[in-house]
């Protein structure tokens, strides 16, 4: 069969150059961080003459990179633990507890997914600001829990519907307490959606800008996309170091990525189709 | 005894569910509550008045040019967007799922965009539309990418859907490929059996069992699409001349640089009512030509 052939190869060539001219804007950029700007501007395609880091010590310096990656990394890993510690525990209240003000919260929850940031914007930012809550770390934490709650109560409440009961019941007849089944015998079984989950919420608040634009006004607290904003908006032409930076704020979920690639992958799948 | 039941029931209540309704009530609930109340009213940062002015401010929205061209805009990008990137990831996950090597490595290099943030997505394309095109267009002579796109009133249009799409196709070509992947194969088998060919095998029935699948990826494109903002923000900055902005940087420029806080948001609920009804009606029209296995 060698049309049979032909065409798995013809496939096969067309999705590997498909993926590189896909990816060839990260190509371009990689490249670039190692050329000065002037070489950069003469020709944005050469390979670059020699391999200087100096654009990198640069930008990283500059855009205070450090402490944009600390920041980042404060608030993802506390905004991801408490969306998942608990919305695990209020899906486990809604499947295991058929009571009327349940059924009505878990209602309420769902209809607030269909709802835009954007629609509550305007009115966070003046009522924390009346009550001189902005800028700070804590509170934008609280915020991404608030607003990561319903998705993850909706995916735990799926989850957990489908667990036997059987398995808490005879630890309630050893005398554990309602909440020691859950922290001992429910939450390991959660694993698969909790890694879900935190996939979602990691890329989610990790690239988030338009909040933290809003809440963190000193810059002292930036996060990652607000200083490559706010070190974009002053160095509009010094390209060498832009692109420096660029290269850095893609390589942190880069590498987690490369790690978690299929469960990134799982994750995206399932959080789409629930 | 059934007191005590009743108060080990509020304890469970309050231990499990607590937590979380404080924090959904306190950032989610009350201020969508606060928002729908502020735009009936004339509230002003300067005088914190809040008298109430029924429907002015969604008649001031409709009346207010720039917003209604920018909502136009808008549309046009949603438009392009949507049928770019559902396009791009359809075919990209038609012919991954057809038996390609190293299906695993594609899928994973095909989504890479998505792990970054509208702003450094837009800062990527940026240089790549003022820099490098512009560079090859007179080098090569290309006249389509002679000057930048960025500071053409056209092509800057052009720039936002193409930066886009280029996102959202990975993203969505996960979802098509997991639809796929549930189309049976013994279906597919007796089609081809029977005499089927590709082309007809493909519209009757691989298009006809992944309408799940569609529906859920031209959902998700619209509302992200109709709701870009970081994007828009470091791409082309609203310009030139005003002409890119999207309605949700009109809506925080209007909140928060000129500080008209009620019609920021009478636009915002306007803009959340327009993404309801069309998500919903195409799903309710796509799900209408949905068959049961």
């Amino acid at each position: 069969m060698p049309a049979r052939r032909f065409s798995a190869i013809l496939k096969n060539t067309l999705m590997y150059v498909g993926l590189i001219i896909f990816l060839l804007p990260f190509l371009l950029v990689i490249l670039n961080s190692f050329k000065t700007t002037q070489h950069f501007i003469e020709n944005p395609i050469a390979w670059p003459k020699n391999f200087s880091f100096s654009n990198y010590i640069d930008a990283f310096q500059k855009m205070n990179f450090m402490q944009g990656f600390i920041n980042s990394l404060v608030i993802t890993v506390f905004g991801v633990l408490l969306i998942i510690l608990f919305s695990a525990m209020t899906g486990y209240l809604f499947v295991r507890f058929k009571w009327k003000v349940n059924k009505v919260l878990f209602f309420m929850m769902l209809a607030a997914m269909t709802v835009p940031f954007q629609v509550i914007m305007i009115p966070l930012v003046m009522l924390y600001g009346n009550l001189g809550l902005l800028d700070s770390k804590t509170v934008l934490i609280f915020m991404y829990m608030g607003f990561g709650i319903p998705l993850g109560v909706f995916m735990f409440h799926g989850f957990i519907k489908g667990i036997s009961y059987e398995l808490e019941e005879s630890s309630f007849i050893d005398g554990c307490t309602r909440p020691r089944t859950f922290f001992q015998i429910v939450l390991p079984l959660l694993k698969p959606i909790i890694v879900t989950l935190a996939v979602l919420d990691v890329l989610w608040i990790w690239n988030d800008y338009l909040l933290p634009s809003l809440v963190l006004l000193s810059p002292g607290n930036r996060t990652l996309p607000l200083s490559t904003y706010a070190f974009f908006s002053t160095y509009t032409v010094d390209y060498g170091p832009l692109m420096a930076a660029l290269v850095m704020t893609i390589i942190p979920v880069l590498i987690l990525y490369i790690i978690l690639q299929d469960h990134v992958i799982k994750g995206i799948t399932e959080g789409a189709i629930k | 005894m059934k007191n005590n039941k009743k108060l080990n029931n509020v304890g469970i209540f309050l231990f499990f569910g607590g937590p979380s309704l404080f924090a959904f009530a306190v950032v989610f609930l009350i201020p969508f509550i606060v928002g729908l109340y502020l735009t009936f009213t004339n509230w002003h940062i300067i005088n914190n008045d809040w008298s109430f002015v029924g429907f002015s401010n969604y008649v001031d929205v409709f009346r207010d040019k720039t917003f209604l061209t920018q909502l136009e805009f808008t549309i046009w990008y949603v438009i392009f967007t949507v049928l770019i990137s559902n396009f791009l990831a359809f075919f990209i996950a038609l012919v991954l799922t057809s038996g390609v090597k190293g299906e695993r490595w594609l899928r994973a290099g095909y989504f890479t965009p998505n792990l970054i943030g509208g702003i450094v997505l837009g800062y990527l394309w940026q240089t790549l539309f003022s820099r490098v095109l512009p560079f090859l267009g007179q080098q090569y002579g290309w006249t389509l990418f002679e000057t930048s796109w960025l500071t053409s009133t056209d092509k800057a249009f052009w720039a936002l859907v193409i930066a886009t799409s280029w996102q959202l196709a990975g993203y969505l070509m996960i979802i098509y490929i997991a639809g796929f992947t549930g189309v049976p194969k013994d279906v597919l088998e007796a089609a081809s059996i029977d005499g089927a060919n590709k082309s007809t095998i493909l519209r009757k029935i691989i298009l006809r069992l992944s309408i799940p699948a569609i529906v859920v990826c031209i959902f998700l494109s619209l509302s992200r699409s109709f709701l870009t903002y970081d994007l828009n923000l470091s791409l082309t900055k609203g310009g030139p001349f005003g002409s890119t902005e999207l309605a949700t940087y009109h809506i925080v420029q209007k909140a928060f640089l000129s500080n008209q806080y009620a019609i920021g948001q009478a636009e915002a609920i306007i803009l959340f009512v327009i993404v309801a009804v069309v998500a919903l009606t195409q799903s309710y029209l796509l799900k209408k030509l949905e068959v049961e296995v």
